[in-house]
């Protein structure tokens, strides 16, 4: 029982556990301040992987920039829980049987049919390094850096004209 | 040329084809390629085209009397089938050529009468086209009875008797849509079939004989039989008798005998170059030919020579006494037509062949003169309703039988030559000394005489009979008074006419040297090719009770019709006389009457059973109907709605129900549920994910 | 040391979760924020990798995989604003207007 072993496995029933919470709760500010606490997990998982500036990006963007647009839009449209599911009874009950069904041939795949890939060694002291992020970010994959900088672009018109009031619209 | 080199050439026995051929292209030429040319190069290229056939004859002659034995020349092969082989060869002997004499000689003169007649019948039935239609048929008719007379089988000689026979046909009914006076009339066409088909009757009996001789001799040509015919009646005479009897039967169709004559008195519904040439000079003589040409079977069976023989003379006597009561100048003629065939047959049936062949030539010319005579008459009477109809509209003209001899009378002052030239003919045919008819009747007389003495007496009654109408006819038509306006205004013929009359006249006087006795021209020329003759004897009582009988009847006719003319309106005076008896003459003995009722009657009713109950009532009205129609409907029922309807419509539109259906229980899918789309997004992935892991 | 296999077993059953709150919840922003946590749960699995195989690339494509999660969060939160507006509701059931 190594430590990271241990580690692995408190982290594990953490994120597990907040995404159930995400899942099972009835208000809204509670599902996201859940969902913010996996990522927070996540985040330490990518640390142990040896990314911490991937890590650090998964907080600063996700829990920091995403979650927070998250709490402001329920803010604005309200926390109420809603009426009972009045349609597709029979759906309910089909997706969790599905989502098991999926478990299990994960499951199976991961058992019974991956290759042994081996252990993870420990990384150089650069690895995942941001300055080595970077080198690989602006040599190799330069075009889909600048694609996604449109990218940005074009959500924040989008945002913008999706929300934008047409004239005499009621406020 | 050498004599020796035409007799050993024998060049002129090789043209005979050309008697044939001759009136055939002049019939083609114009058929095809006079369409615009005027009615005179018509009528004179099938006058012409007969000529050629009578100069070709006239070669033959000459040739045969170098070298008077048969020759025969063949032309085609025709049928050839196993032994059967059946050709056409030209026979070319002194009776056959005779004939051709005969035919295209006459043949000849009354195409040239013809371009007259028929230029102004077209004209007084209103139908200028059809000239040259006439003409065609007569050159046909020539070709046909050159094939007839010239043929060495009796199948040819069959070919050419169908062929006159056609002819007879397509020239009775030249005008089958209209009748003598123009006006709209089914008469000629049913005339025109009246004659063929009585002629067809005989024409059965000819092939019955046909296919005996056949049958029995295994050929058909003339040498073969007559050379094996005394064997075979030695053996069983019974069959030659039976083959000249069935001949017999084809001999009283064409040659107009009891009881087949019927057809040629309404045969006169023809123009009367017809009448002439087919009806008196020709087509009737064929039965004649062929008792003559078949001399050698007959002499076998006495028994049938008798029976020929009374049937002619029966004939002979029956048809005079019928000629006395017609008042048409034609149907007299007609009927005095078939009395001097039953001279000519009963003379052949006696084995008097020379007589019969001599009496067949002289009746040719005096015959033919007397209705192309006849003929001149009537135009002469339809010229004069012309000239009445035209300008002179104080006399109110009804329609006019023009050749009616109580509308005529005292034609002899506007038509002199044809009173002449018909006197001529009359007299021929009443057998008066010295005119050819006196001659070659009196030889008939003479030999009938000494073999059958019946035969005898009802030749000499006929031949009384003969010249009492012929009297009548000549007092009725060209003496006394006119009974009729139109009769006042007739009008002589034009030359064209009247010169072919009066070379026949002339025929008509002088014709008697052809077998004078003692110089027995004719007997001898004949004897080459009929082995049974022997030369007639002159017997004075004969010849001169029959010249006193004939002066005597005309001197009747004279006291009767003469004496007293008749006037308008005026009854027959011989019928005052005789009263019932020239009643029944006048109704020629209501033969016809008595055929149709026995025969035609009985044969319409046959066929309309047949049409109407048979045909109508149970083929189409029952089994066509009933049963064929209404189980076919039924079937089409069943087939249309049970399984139309039912079943094929059923699985149209199940599918498309189910289509229907089926897109309606698919539609439900598109629920706009978000959360079922993804819940399919994710069945999905399961499914996919399990089947790669199950691979 | 933890070995590959447990990572992406984890990974697997956070993805499991995000996809049944995708189809179990109907509040459209809870379903948005399932639809994060299945990126995460990626974003886990390539990270892992990356380990393993002693190469970067994998931690680029998260950095793009986080940036594109972030532009789509925008656009997504302003177009259930935008609903919410026509609709004055965020349930999903409400939104079936595409039935037929």
């Amino acid at each position: 029982m190594s430590v990271d072993l241990i580690l692995f496995l408190i982290l594990a029933v953490v994120a597990v556990a907040t995404a159930l919470g995400m899942l099972f709760s009835q208000n809204a500010v509670y599902s996201a301040l859940f969902l913010v606490l996996n990522f927070a997990s996540i985040a330490v998982f990518y640390l142990l992987l040896g990314a911490p500036f991937i890590a650090l990006s998964q907080v600063s963007v996700y829990a920091g920039a995403i979650m927070v647009l998250f709490l402001f839009v329920i803010m604005l449209l309200g926390a109420d829980r809603l009426a009972p599911a009045r349609v597709l009874p029979w759906q309910r009950p089909l997706a969790i049987a599905l989502a098991f069904v999926l478990v299990i041939e994960a499951g199976y795949l991961l058992l019974f049919r991956s290759a042994p890939v081996g252990g993870i060694f420990p990384p150089s002291a650069t690895f995942g390094s941001p300055q080595e992020v970077g080198s690989m970010l602006f040599n190799q994959y330069l075009l889909p850096f600048e694609v996604t900088s449109i990218l940005l672009l074009v959500a924040m018109v989008g945002a913008i004209v999706l929300t934008k009031r047409e004239k005499g619209e009621r406020g | 040329m050498m004599l020796s080199e035409i007799t050993t050439a024998g060049l002129f026995f090789q043209l005979v084809p050309w008697i044939v051929f001759f009136p055939v292209i002049g019939l083609l030429i114009n058929t095809f390629l006079t369409g615009r040319m005027s009615e005179k190069v018509i009528g004179w290229l099938a006058s012409l085209a007969s000529f050629a056939s009578f100069v070709v004859a006239v070669l033959l002659a000459y040739s045969l009397s170098v070298h008077p034995e048969a020759v025969t020349v063949p032309v085609a092969q025709w049928i050839h089938i196993g032994n059967l082989a059946l050709d056409w060869a030209f026979r070319v002997d002194t009776l056959s050529v005779t004939m051709m004499l005969v035919v295209s000689g006459v043949g000849t003169l009354i195409h040239i009468y013809a371009i007259g007649y028929m230029h102004e019948d077209v004209r007084f039935k209103n139908d200028l086209g059809r000239y040259r239609r006439f003409f065609v048929f007569m050159n046909l008719f020539i070709a046909a009875m050159m094939i007839l007379v010239s043929g060495d089988s009796y199948l040819m000689l069959f070919v050419g008797w169908e062929g006159v026979g056609l002819c007879s046909f397509l020239l009775i009914g030249f005008w089958y849509e209209m009748d003598t006076l123009g006006r709209s009339s089914w008469a000629n066409s049913d005339a025109a079939k009246k004659a063929f088909v009585a002629n067809r009757i005989g024409d059965f009996g000819f092939l019955i004989a046909a296919f005996l001789m056949f049958w029995t001799f295994g050929s058909l040509q003339f040498d073969k039989i007559f050379e094996l015919a005394p064997q075979v009646a030695q053996a069983s005479p019974g069959i030659i008798v039976a083959i000249t009897l069935f001949m017999l039967i084809g001999v009283t169709g064409k040659s107009a005998q009891i009881p087949l004559f019927v057809w040629l008195p309404d045969a006169m519904a023809g123009p009367t170059p017809v009448s002439a040439l087919i009806h008196a000079a020709t087509m009737v003589t064929a039965g004649v030919y062929l008792v003559a040409r078949s001399a050698a079977l007959y002499t076998l069976v006495p028994q049938a020579q008798f029976v020929v023989a009374l049937v002619g003379a029966a004939t002979a006597f029956f048809a005079a006494t019928i000629a006395v009561g017609q008042y048409d100048i034609k149907k007299v003629l007609a009927y005095s037509t078939i009395s001097q065939l039953g001279y000519m047959v009963a003379a052949v049936g006696m084995g008097a062949y020379v007589a019969g062949m001599f009496h067949l030539i002289t009746h040719a010319f005096f015959k033919a003169l007397l209705f192309l005579s006849a003929g001149s008459v009537i135009l002469g009477m339809e010229r004069g309703h012309h000239h009445l109809a035209h300008g002179h509209s104080e006399h109110e003209e009804e329609i006019l039988d023009p050749g009616d001899m109580r509308n005529m009378g005292g034609l002899r002052k506007q038509m002199p030559v044809t009173f002449w030239v018909y006197l001529v003919g009359a007299l021929a045919l009443g057998g008066v000394f010295p005119l050819a008819g006196f001659w070659s009747k009196d030889e008939i007389l003479a030999d009938s005489s000494l073999y059958y003495p019946l035969v005898y007496w009802l030749l000499v009654l006929g031949a009384f009979l003969t010249a009492f109408y012929m009297g009548r006819q000549i007092f009725m038509v060209f003496f006394g008074q006119e009974r009729t306006e139109v009769a006042k205004h007739a009008e002589e013929s034009p030359a064209v006419i009247t010169i072919p009359l009066i070379i026949l006249a002339t025929l008509s006087v002088f014709g008697g040297v052809l077998n004078l006795p003692g110089l027995h021209t004719l007997t001898a020329w004949l004897e080459h090719t009929i082995a049974f003759i022997h030369p007639g004897e002159f017997n004075l009582t004969v010849a001169l009770s029959s010249t006193i009988l004939a002066l005597l009847a005309i001197f009747l006719s004279w006291l009767v019709y003469g004496r007293k003319p008749m006037t308008a309106g005026e009854q027959d005076p011989l019928k005052k006389m005789l009263g019932p008896v020239f009643t029944i003459f006048e109704n020629k003995y209501w033969v016809d009457e008595g055929y149709w009722a026995v025969f035609v009657d009985r044969y319409i009713d046959l066929a309309r059973f047949l049409a109407q109950t048979v045909d109508w009532r149970f083929w189409h009205d029952w089994v066509h109907d009933s049963v064929i129609a209404s189980n076919f409907k039924r079937l089409a029922h069943f087939l249309a709605n049970p399984i139309d309807l039912g079943f094929i419509d059923a699985i149209a539109t199940g599918l498309a129900n189910l289509t229907q259906r089926s897109s309606a229980g698919l539609r439900k899918i598109q629920n706009g549920f978000v959360r079922s789309y993804a819940l399919s997004v994710l069945l999905g992935v399961v499914l996919i994910l399990g089947y790669l892991l199950i691979k | 040391m933890v070995p590959v296999s447990y990572y992406l077993a984890l990974s697997a059953v956070l993805f499991t979760l995000g996809a049944l709150g995708v189809l179990v919840r109907r509040n459209a922003l809870i379903i948005f924020m399932s639809v994060e946590l299945m990126l995460n749960a990626a974003n886990l699995a390539f990270v892992a990798f990356t380990r393993v195989f002693e190469v970067l690339n994998g931690q680029i494509f998260v950095f793009f995989v986080m940036t594109v999660a972030a532009a789509e969060v925008a656009v997504g939160l302003a177009l259930i604003v935008a609903i919410f507006h026509t609709k004055q509701s965020i349930d999903v059931d409400q939104m079936s207007s595409m039935k037929g």
